[in-house]
Formats: structure tokens, sequence, C-alpha cells
């Protein structure tokens, strides 16, 4: 039986606030694969080409044959969990704040025996288990045992909670709730058991539907928040920015058009300055805070989200300059989460398809509903997962253009 | 010899017998902008970024780069602005005869109408009953609506927005017409966004105050406050557009000479 997890007291305000301090994090280039695979949610070891051993740790080269004919593949993750141990005294500085820590030893039924994070649902040894790859603090891929079963309040494990950013009981900020997406978002995180959300709105004077009802929530604090204006940010930055847990960067601009469709820059800068600029603005001041916060307690700053679009993977050219400013973005985001990974916090990029908004009117079906969207980022922050590309058309464009950007960009331009 | 005005002008100033009125709105990230279906193009709000401040940027100085666009913030319409003035000779600010930019206001006190009905439209009936009281509007000058509606702080309530559109104070059509062909003004100014009223576009035609006033060359200023402060008639107005090269507008710093018995402030 796992205790659940209760709505953490109000914080002391004459304690110091305890300061991030991040697990073991280097890792041989070959590990990394590791890491890359759990990014995106999924558990991949080294399988060899040449005489198809599966193994692990990960090595430049088979250690059954020296084949250099390594592949990651993804794995099922069943295995016999065969010794456990309880931690109870670390050298190491994270762990030493976290003690006791449960690990122990699977033997996959693929082959190679694992040392394991032991989630405390699983059934004493020996047992089965599945294995899985998260993320953990430092934002590496390390393994982790499941039971097999799904068990009463499982997200709740204190291992576990370390290597996700679920929004249960956090605050979370919502840059643009004036959207359909906005809105879908916030009712999630709130579905979700979120705290608290503030919900970001610019140019009050528009009245969208929906935002009245949205806003009589009691879980909901409207922000008055314009992503294009850096007093603005800033503002709410010291307002609120040291109490934000999750940040949910929901605000964009879309306008559907290449460079000949439309003279002038006007639309493509309004696009740019909210996009990428808005992202930077957001990302200067309240970026450095959530990063000092991000072992606060129970309910620490733990995740960034940004609503990318999977045109930043690769120029839409009917929608090329939002292509273009996405493709700003995700680089940036790249950046940021360089720099807040310093404090163990989580930048989730978000990369769906067209969505069902008036900027996608024409486009046919399938097209991606908010809520379908919302769904998605709520159980990118319950997994932990840095990537995430909801929607059939998302998947697909993602499909080919690992396969080959340039038959994509061919394909796509027509 | 005759007297210069300019100099007991100067003096007056000095001694506060001519007292200077701030008819500007302060430019802010906070003012609220024109709106536009989102398909159009968009006119920047006003957006400030800080340069350096005595700091690692610039060490021994404080300076700001702004944007906005030409009608951001209390600003000035010139003829080129609108359609029907496109071709008319010197009609962007660059080109227009500055001797128009200082002159005669007439204020037209529509604060009780508008308090009453956000979508009051100023007629030429009730502009020749204010001519019964104040006198005829003398040719070349301003006019000026008051309307109190700068004492909305509130951006909501100052757009006033529903989901018809905007509904704000404005003039009539028939004004219009009778202030070109009838008193010859040089331009119209309001307190509201917009010279035209909110729901200006379902008017006939469509923005008369724009499509004939900037037709006929004349100007247009908005987002103008402290109309109030100003006497019916006697205030003198000071009005220059940035020298924008083929420009059709610019913001302004507005402002109004009065007597100092004439100025409402005390």
């Amino acid at each position: 039986m796992i205790p659940p997890l209760l709505r953490p007291k109000r914080k002391n305000p004459i304690l110091r606030t305890r300061l991030p301090l991040l697990p073991p994090s280097s890792r041989s280039r070959a590990a990394l694969g590791l890491t890359a695979a759990a990014a995106l949610g999924r558990f991949e070891l080294q399988v060899c080409g040449s005489c198809g051993i599966v193994q692990y740790p990960p090595r430049e080269v088979c250690h059954g044959c020296l084949s250099g004919a390594l592949h990651w593949r993804e794995q099922s993750g069943s295995g016999e969990l065969i010794s456990t141990t309880t931690v109870h005294l670390s050298q190491d500085p994270y762990f030493r704040e976290r003690v006791p820590w449960r690990l122990g030893m699977v033997r996959l039924d693929v082959g190679p025996t694992v040392i394991v994070h032991l989630h405390v649902g699983c059934a004493p040894v020996p047992s089965r288990v599945r294995v899985g790859a998260c993320l953990d603090k430092s934002g590496q891929g390390v393994l982790m045992a499941f039971p097999i079963d799904e068990v009463p309040n499982m997200a709740d494990d204190t291992q576990l909670r370390e290597m996700t950013c679920d929004p249960k009981f956090r605050k979370v900020l919502v840059t643009d709730g004036k959207t359909d997406v906005g809105q879908a978002i916030v009712r999630g995180l709130i579905a979700a058991g979120a705290d608290l959300v503030w919900v970001g709105y610019a140019e009050p004077w528009k009245k969208i539907p929906g935002f009245a009802a949205l806003a009589a929530l009691p879980q909901v604090a409207l922000l008055p928040l314009d992503l294009s204006d850096s007093r603005s940010v800033k503002e709410m930055a010291g307002e609120i920015g040291g109490k934000v847990d999750i940040l949910i960067n929901s605000a964009e601009v879309h306008r559907a058009q290449g460079i000949a469709s439309r003279s002038g820059i006007e639309a493509a800068r309004a696009e740019m300055d909210i996009n990428y600029f808005g992202l930077l603005r957001l990302a200067q001041e309240f970026g450095p805070v959530m990063r000092s916060r991000a072992a606060d307690g129970q309910s620490s700053a733990t995740a960034w989200v940004n609503l990318l679009s999977i045109y930043a993977l690769c120029n839409y050219p009917s929608h090329g300059t939002f292509s273009a400013s996405k493709a700003a973005a995700l680089s940036l985001s790249q950046c940021l989460r360089a720099e807040m990974r310093a404090g163990g916090v989580r930048v989730i990029n978000v990369f769906p398809g067209p969505i069902d908004d008036e900027w996608n009117q024409t486009l046919p079906p399938p097209k991606l509903t908010p809520e379908a969207l919302a769904k998605a980022i709520v159980n990118a922050l319950k997994d932990g997962v840095e990537d995430i590309y909801p929607g059939d058309v998302a998947q697909e464009w993602l499909a080919r253009w690992e396969e080959s950007p340039k038959t994509l960009e061919r394909e796509v331009s027509v | 010899m005759t007297e210069n005005p300019l100099v007991s002008l100067a003096a007056d100033l000095l001694s506060g017998q001519i007292r200077v009125v701030d008819l500007t709105q302060t430019l802010s990230s906070a003012f609220p902008q024109i709106v536009l279906p989102p398909e159009f193009g968009q006119c920047w709000p006003f957006r400030i970024e800080e340069v350096s401040r005595y700091d690692e940027r610039g060490s021994a100085w404080y300076w700001n780069n702004f944007s906005c666009g030409e009608h951001t913030g209390t600003h000035f319409d010139a003829p080129i602005h609108w359609v029907s003035g496109r071709d008319l000779p010197n009609n962007a600010t660059d080109t227009l005869p500055v001797q128009h930019l200082v002159g005669a206001a007439c204020v037209i006190d529509c604060s009780a109408e508008a308090a009453a009905d956000p979508d009051f439209l100023l007629t030429a009936n009730h502009l020749q009953r204010w001519e019964a009281v104040h006198g005829r509007i003398p040719p070349r000058s301003w006019v000026l609506m008051r309307t109190d509606w700068s004492k909305r702080s509130d951006p909501v309530a100052y757009q006033n927005y529903d989901e018809t559109g905007q509904h704000t104070p404005g003039p009539a059509t028939d004004v219009v017409r009778f202030l070109i062909d009838e008193r010859d003004v040089v331009g119209f100014g309001s307190e509201s966004i917009g010279t035209d009223a909110g729901q200006g576009y379902h008017l006939k035609p469509p923005y008369p105050c724009h499509y004939y006033m900037h037709g006929a060359g004349r100007y247009g200023l908005q987002c103008l406050t402290n109309l109030d402060l100003l006497p019916p008639t006697g205030a003198l107005l000071f009005c220059a557009p940035l020298k924008i090269k083929n420009g059709s507008g610019s913001p302004i710093r507005a402002l109004a000479l009065v007597r100092g018995e004439d100025h409402k402030g005390g």
C-alpha cells in the first residue's frame, strides 16, 4: 500500500530554501543512448546487429562478439526482481538528502541484469517487475522497476516523483488562457490535481468565449500577462515567479502564410515576437527563480513546457513563417533546457501537428483537438519526458523526419 | 512700433497668465491599442526595451529603445492615412504645412451625452446649438469633441468592446460634412481610439470622419485627454506629428495654451 501524497503544508518562511542538487550526471557517449530514449519515454537497450545479444550497461562494442554494429532497440522491460536493498547512508550530496533510497537488481527476460531504482509498489523478492527508463533530476536516463500491475497511488512514490513532474498539488502558470488550447490545458491541470493555475491573458478588452467560465473555477487565478511586453513579463515574474512550480508556455501567434502569399513582414514579426522573443522574455524572467526552487520541498519547481509545432522540425511552406518562428523557439528551448538542467527543472517540448483551431480552418482532418493536446501535455508531465509529438500527423512527420529529413522537406513542399 | 505679441506671450507664459495644458496620454505598454480583426495587419502597441541602466550594458547612462505604430497613444492622422486622401498634395507627415499644426481649438462638451450613451453621435444639430451659446466656429479651427472618455483609466472600459464591437462616441456623418463644408475646420479631435465612433463602420459611409476629413485634406487627433481643462473657445492647440517621410500619422505631445482665468484645473 503506497501512502497517498498529501497536500504539503505551507512553507515555513524562516527556514532557508533548500538548494537544488543533482544526482551523478556524467555518462559516456554510448550511455547517452539510454537518456535519448528515456527523453521520449522509451526504454531502449543496445542490441548487437551481429550476434543478437542485448547488452547492459551500454558500451562502444558488443561484449559478446566485439562487433560495433550496436542498435538501440525498445525493450518491454519485463524481468524478475532478484535482490533489493535500501540505502540509508550516502556520500553523494543529492542522495544524502533523500535517503532512505530503495534499489534493486532485476534479471531482464532478454538477458542482462540491471541495477534499478525501486518503486515502492514492487512485491518482495522474488517477483515479476517491469523496468522502465526515466529521466532523473540531472536529466539523465536511469532505470526504475515498477510493479507489473498498476497499484493505487502509483505516481505518489517519492522516488518516482523525483523523476516526474506531476502537477498534483503543484502551482502552474499557463501563459495564455485565451486560446482554446490554453483553456483545455488549464482544465486538464485542474483535473490532474493542480493546486493553483495562474491563467495569463493579454489584451483584456478582447473578450473570448469560455474565458469567463474558466476564470470562475476555484483553482484559477487570472494574471495579466503579455509576452510581447518585457515589462509585463518582468512584473509578473516578480509577482509570482517564486511560486511557480510548472510553467506552460501556451502563447503563440499563428498566421497561415508563406513568403509570397503575404507582402511585408509584419505578420511574421508578430509570430516571432510571441513565439520566439516571448519565450526568451519568459525564460529570462522566470527561468532563474524557478531553477533556484527546484528542490523546494514536495511541490518544488519542476517543469517548463513549450508549445512548439511539428513544423519546427521541417518547414511547412503554406505555414512557412510560423514554421520558422517555431524552429527558432525550438533552438532557444534547447538553450533553456541546458540552463535549467543545472537546477533539475525539466524542459518539455511539445510538437503537435495541426491543431483544430481557426488558423488551421482550411486544413482537412486529422487535426488535434485542444483537449487531446492538453491531455498529452499533462501525461508528459506525469511521465517526466522531454519531447512529445501528439497526434497522428505529428507522429507521421516525426517518423518520416527521423528516416530522412530531406525526403520530408520535398514531400511537404508541394 | 507695435508690440510683438510673441514677446508678451512669452512673458505671460512666465507669469502664469497663460497656462500650458497637456492633452496627451502617457505612452506605456498598458495603454490600449486599436483593435482590428486578426487577419488584418496590426498597428504595434507601445513597447519599450531597456538598452542600459548605469550597468554593464552602458555604465553611466540610462536609455531605452521603444517601438510603436504611427497610430499609437495620443496621435495625429494625416490625410494620406485614408484611401480618400491618398492623392492629395502635401498629405503626409513630412509634407503637410506646419502652419496647420498650431491653431485655435473649439471644445464641444459631449460628456453628459457620452456618459448616458457610449454610442453617442455628435450631430450638426447639436453643434449648431453649441454655436448658439459660444459663437460660430472660426475658419481653420480645430474642433475637439470632449466626452471625458479619457477618464476611463481601465483599458477594458476605455475600449468598451462587446460581441458587436466597440462602443465609443464619435461624430455623425452630417456633422463631419458640416465642419468641412460650412466651417472649414483644420481637423477633428477625440478622446477615444479613433476620430470615428466605435460603431463607425456601420455609418454611411463607413468611418465618415476618416473618409471625409482626410478626403478634404483635414487632420485627425485621437486619444486626447484633459479636454475638460480647456474653455469652449479661446485655447490655442499645438499638435505637431513627427516628421516621418511619407508618414500617415504619428504619436504626438498635444499641448494647448489657455489663459489663466480660462484654465479649469485651477
